[in-house]
């Protein structure tokens, strides 16, 4: 099978993504931004899981991989989306510079 | 023809994130999320793997990316919307990205993959998408072989192979994972619930 775009675009992208991930979660002050952030990460995982699984010898392994990161990012989705609505309803904002409160 | 279409959605989903990155406001956060996202699901087409992009389709861009929408519209109210860092930060970040980004790419580049995966070759037997007994891409069938994988029978590595070793499949992951995913949901309602009850009865 010819392969134009071999595995390196393909990890290019998946870095690309992670990177970009990396600085949302970073930089953003909005706690949804930073949730965000995450999904980005875990979806540059997922690229790289499916290349090395289209180009190596992973074969279905690295598919179930990625399905099992995309369903624990659902979870991950859902509580962290819980967390923040609960700190909204008891400090009125979503800012992440203002959760304080553990600081010792 | 294939790659031209890498070139679309590898384009797209960077931009995708680069403006997840930029821009300000929340609710074009999760536009520009969708994006990244949906351009992903067809990378993940163009590598074959038909049902992961599927999956990708419906779980984040359907599921997560709404639950992300709804959090939104539930938290932000006037001046919260717009919550930006300062531009120095942003400056920081973005060099240091940059600087990382380079440094994973450049390894990625230096590593010889062939002559890795030659040398797995010879050790694990040819490839998955490369045996005889694999459908091909056109009849799009990773998943019928997914689905027993997860069931824990493996037909893409047991059949036609001669031996009677069976490999492992993910029934028990996947059970953890079914119950994890129902634990962290009415996890979740509960946390999000109990909360605003507090709330009410301190009006």
């Amino acid at each position: 099978m010819e392969q134009q775009i071999g595995l390196n675009g393909y990890l290019a992208v998946g870095a690309v993504l992670f990177v970009c991930g990396v600085i949302c979660m970073a930089t953003k002050r909005n706690a949804v931004g930073v949730l965000m952030g995450v999904e980005l990460v875990l979806n540059g995982a997922n690229v790289n899981f499916l290349a090395f699984s289209r180009f190596g010898t992973l074969g279905l392994d690295g598919q179930a991989a990625a399905l099992f990161v995309i369903v624990l990012a659902a979870a991950e989705a859902a509580v962290a989306l819980a967390i923040v609505l609960s700190f909204y309803n008891n400090h009125q904002t979503i800012d992440v510079d203002r959760a304080t409160q553990l600081k010792g | 023809m294939e790659s031209f279409l890498f070139t679309v959605f590898a384009v797209t989903a960077c931009g995708g994130a680069v403006a997840v990155v930029l821009s300000q406001h929340v609710v074009r956060m999760a536009f520009w999320l969708v994006i990244s996202l949906g351009s992903t699901a067809g990378l993940f087409f163009l590598l074959n793997a038909d049902f992961v992009g599927a999956a990708q389709l419906l779980i984040y861009v359907g599921g997560t990316v709404v639950l992300l929408i709804f959090g939104v519209m539930l938290t932000a109210s006037g001046p919260y919307l717009k919550i930006s860092g300062s531009p120095g930060e942003l400056l920081q970040a973005s060099v240091v990205g940059l600087a990382f980004l380079s440094i994973l790419i450049f390894s990625v580049l230096r590593i010889d993959w062939d002559e890795h995966f030659a040398k797995l070759e010879q050790a694990a037997g040819p490839s998955f998408f490369e045996r005889p007994t694999y459908r091909p891409a056109s009849e799009g069938a990773t998943v019928r072989g997914l689905g027993a994988a997860l069931l824990g029978t493996r037909f893409d590595r047991d059949l036609g192979t001669g031996d009677d070793e069976l490999s492992t499949g993910y029934l028990l992951p996947f059970e953890i994972i079914s119950v994890h995913l129902l634990v962290v949901l009415v996890g979740a309602a509960y946390l999000a619930r109990a909360k605003r009850k507090v709330t009410r009865s301190e009006e």
